[in-house]
């Protein structure tokens, strides 16, 4: 598979940029053209925090097969301290203490990659956030 | 000008295995491979971590420390002899990742054990000739042992990341001096396409580490006229527990010189990320005006060895980011053999 | 706008249905349903299907349907809407025929699910989510119904049992369905203890992987008659979107597209929530009934799970929902189910639905959804 459609999104994947209108505010990840809730078309792009908490989640046991080796694996949505959300994998914890409301930060992962002599895709997944 | 560390960070991955699990599947003796190796546990990445996961991570902890623009990095240099591609650099991703592109001189180093020391020397010369404003150097590794193998036991992944810069207000240690030793001396290998490496037995001891550090610590010592009691700290590359307090012992430094800085017990051997680990451990603890050296060793074989002052700065900087003892300590999973070997890959599933 | 009645339907047993192609399963439930209205020339057709080209390595369906049909030359369009093509296609025709641009149109709907591995099935649906910041987490369509169900629990503490009771509720009615693909009674103790898909949900939470087609002919009312059968008319179609990523919304315990579908439907037709006598909705999931049974009116918001529990929904209870059986029982190849809702709801409207009828069956809702939610469509049928 030719690799542009992965590392176009490099800059959300990578450094989890997002972008926020600057008519209303609203937070978009990833960055859109135009505001879903005002129709505004200015933006500023910023890295989203890499603290937020967990929304809600599930374990997936039976996962579509570029997943296959993975599972079981807990997934969730997580909001990030700044609002921004996404649907990502929440790793390094017993599956027990995932819970709504859990903290969490982003770690550097890799996603997936393309068959044994395909590109890495790399990008963030959360871990429970401990003091 | 003065050079040195602005900012330093490491990353460890969670999961442990225990030196019992994996002596009680080849049926080995646990204690005697413990009291050998003086090793307990080592880190297993997971499946999504790898040398660049890794980087980046400890990179970040760096930057958290240094709290300068990572577009100012002029350099990014991955140190690793587990580089996840064959051909495409894990420096651009991690430079990619921590923002410091386009505007940055990205390499990746392969020399076994020293690849991490490596980049943090060139980073550091980069800065003193004046090219670059900040370098960053990386060791790296989720290492490879053959099954059964006495590697197997200690190798294992972690990072550390170092930010060199010249700015007077910003040095947390500064770079007094280095020097680097090398011979070529095969005492481990890996060929094209070889998935573990191999090793020269007892050969990689007395003639390769043991008179390449040597080589390395004499040298600087020398060319800086310091003596093993002008240090407070000492780090040396720790494949196992025993070979850095031997080596050591051997040049004059006291085992309270070099415990702080020796993570090999509970961690394991990095490869890349050895010695440099161990120096983000140590400068965790260190105060204003303690003095440390590190010698880097590498098989094949080379040395790489600095004296590092550290600056009053130190203490504004060590609670910036995730102290290297307590990723040590954080959140384990502690593993079965059967799990290990399907997160590193020793088992084929169906299509690979 | 004129006015539009279904006159045929047509459906054959759904199942895995090794020995038949995507093409055969279609034209089968076709000539069913051109049959059953007396027709066997059409004027134009709408076929739903998710994705032949992930399916069956076919695209082009419109084409291929038309031809083995034996109608080739009359205008004939693929309709997607992920699991919801179904729904767009009766949509499509019966806004064909409300305009006047065409008299006699079949709208059908084909999935031949069982020609590619389980992983390969479960990437296949999983495009119906967003592939790009959805997908990339590994998540997976029972995944994202986890998700709403794990929120559904903590805000209205739903249990496991009241999602286990909507799956026991549609398998009893569907062992009333002779083309019901799993026609067996279960009990609530079998689906909470079935094997673990994506917690909370169970293998038998999920409506299953099924081959299967649908049809129906649309016309205009003063065309019902001619068969003899009594005309069904579809008196409400209300179509919404949401977001198709569900970390993109407000509410995980609701789905927005459903509700404003439910409104437009509901407007069009003259009706409320209380005028239905029963439905036909989209339980891909057992949560999924309970939210969408919500999200329509048909029960408290909040108080599916309880409704379900309390056999509120049952065939013989205040509002029976799936009397079918559901996709749960009756399976759910995926770009049919929207169209063998409208059958089943046209059966129960003419008094043809035997051991499973509603009573006094008169306005019958059916809606199908696309995704986790990001579209929905609701069609009101009376009969006439």
């Amino acid at each position: 598979m030719p690799p542009a459609k992965s590392w176009r999104t490099y800059p959300q994947t990578y450094r989890l940029e997002a972008a926020r209108c600057l008519d209303c505010g609203k937070i978009f990840f990833p960055p859109r053209l135009i505001c879903s809730k005002c129709h505004g078309r200015r933006f500023e792009r910023f890295n989203m925090k890499r603290t937020g908490k967990v929304l809600t989640h599930t374990i997936i046991r039976t996962p579509g097969d570029a997943f296959s080796g993975e599972a079981p694996f807990a997934v969730g949505v997580i909001e990030m301290d700044d609002g921004a959300r996404l649907t990502t994998q929440i790793v390094d914890v017993p599956f027990e203490e995932i819970k709504i409301g859990l903290l969490v930060k982003l770690e550097f992962r890799r996603h997936y990659c393309e068959g044994a002599d395909g590109i890495i895709n790399y990008g963030h997944k959360a871990v429970p956030l401990r003091q | 000008m003065t050079v040195g560390i602005v900012g330093y960070g490491a990353h460890i991955p969670r999961r442990r295995i225990k030196v019992e699990e994996i002596a009680r599947v080849w049926g080995a003796d646990a204690p005697s491979y413990k009291k050998g190796l003086e090793l307990s546990q080592k880190s297993v990445p997971a499946l999504d971590e790898d040398t660049i996961t890794l980087s980046v991570e400890a990179s970040r902890n760096a930057l958290a420390r240094a709290g300068i623009d990572p577009k100012d990095i002029g350099a990014c240099y991955v140190g690793s002899e587990s580089h996840p591609y064959a051909v495409k650099p894990s420096g651009v991703a991690v430079a990619e990742a921590i923002g410091a592109t386009p505007d940055c001189h990205c390499a990746d180093f392969e020399f076994a054990c020293k690849a991490g020391s490596e980049g943090m020397f060139v980073a550091y010369g980069l800065v003193k000739a004046g090219l670059i404003k900040y370098g960053l150097g990386i060791g790296a590794d989720t290492s490879q042992g053959a099954p059964g193998d006495a590697l197997e036991y200690a190798a294992s992944a972690g990072a550390a990341a170092f930010i060199m810069g010249a700015d007077e207000d910003l040095l947390i240690a500064s770079i007094d001096e280095t020097y680097s030793f090398m011979t070529d001396t095969p005492d481990f290998w890996r060929r094209e396409h070889q998935v573990y490496p191999s090793h020269g037995g007892r050969f990689t001891g007395e003639p390769a580490y043991f008179r390449t550090i040597t080589g390395g610590v004499t040298g600087i010592l020398e060319k800086s006229g310091l003596k093993p009691q002008d240090f407070k700290y000492a780090i040396f590359h720790q494949p196992n527990g025993k070979f850095p307090k031997r080596i050591g012992k051997k040049l004059g430094f006291s085992f309270e010189q070099i415990d702080v800085g020796r993570l090999v017990p509970f961690l394991g051997n990095t490869y890349s990320g050895s010695s440099p680990m161990g120096l983000t451990a140590v400068l965790d603890v260190a105060d204003p005006g303690d003095r440390i050296l590190m010698c880097s060793y590498g098989s094949g074989a080379g040395a790489d060895a600095f004296i590092f002052t550290v600056r009053d700065r130190v203490r504004e900087v060590q609670d910036l980011a995730p102290k290297t003892r307590w990723l040590l300590d954080e959140n384990l999973i502690f593993l079965q053999y059967g799990e290990y070997a399907k997160l590193r890959r020793k088992i084929r599933l169906a299509g690979e | 706008m004129r006015d539009v009645a279904v006159i045929g339907v047509g459906m054959q047993k759904w199942g895995e249905l090794w020995e038949t192609s995507a093409r055969d399963i279609f034209v089968e439930s076709a000539l069913l349903a051109m049959d059953d209205a007396g027709v066997d020339t059409l004027d134009a057709m709408y076929v739903g299907c998710m994705t032949p080209g992930l399916f069956a390595a076919q695209e082009h369906l419109g084409s291929v349907m038309a031809d083995y049909l034996g109608q080739g030359g009359i205008p004939a369009t693929r309709v997607e809407s992920a699991c919801a093509s179904g729904g767009l296609a009766f949509r499509s025709a019966y806004l064909a025929v409300a305009s006047g641009m065409h008299d006699v149109v079949l709208a059908g709907g084909v999935e031949k699910m069982t020609d590619i591995s389980g992983g390969e099935a479960t990437f296949a649906l999983a495009t119906a989510a967003d592939m790009q910041w959805e997908g990339v987490s590994g998540v997976t369509f029972p995944g994202l119904y986890a998700m709403m169900a794990v929120a559904h629990m903590d805000r209205y503490g739903t249990t496991r049992e009241q999602l286990a009771a909507v799956a026991v509720k549609n398998h009893r009615n569907g062992s009333r369905n002779p083309r019901a693909q799993f026609p067996m009674e279960i009990t609530a103790e079998a689906v909470i203890n079935s094997v673990k898909v994506a917690d909370p949900l169970n293998i038998l939470d999920c409506s299953p992987i099924t081959d299967g087609a649908a049809a129906v002919i649309v016309v205009p009312a003063d065309m019902v008659g001619r068969a003899g059968k009594p005309g069904v008319k579809v008196t409400g179609s209300g179509h919404a979107t949401d977001t198709i990523a569900l970390h993109d919304r407000d509410d995980f315990a609701s789905m927005r597209a459903v509700a404003q579908s439910a409104e437009r439907a509901y407007a069009m037709a003259g009706r409320t929530a209380k005028d239905i006598d029963f439905a036909e909705v989209h339980d891909c999931f057992t949560i999924a009934e309970i939210i969408v049974s919500e999200d329509l009116g048909l029960v408290e918001k909040g108080k599916g799970g309880p409704a379900a529990e309390a056999g509120e929904t049952a065939l013989d209870g205040r509002i029976p929902i799936n009397p079918s059986g559901g996709l749960k029982s009756k399976g759910h190849p995926v770009g049919a189910t929207g169209i063998a809702q409208v059958v089943e709801i046209t059966e129960q409207l003419r008094g043809e639905a035997g051991p499973r009828q509603v009573k006094d069956a008169r306005i019958g809702l059916a809606q199908n959804m696309g995704g986790s939610g990001g579209s929905s469509l609701v069609h009101i049928l009376e009969a006439m």
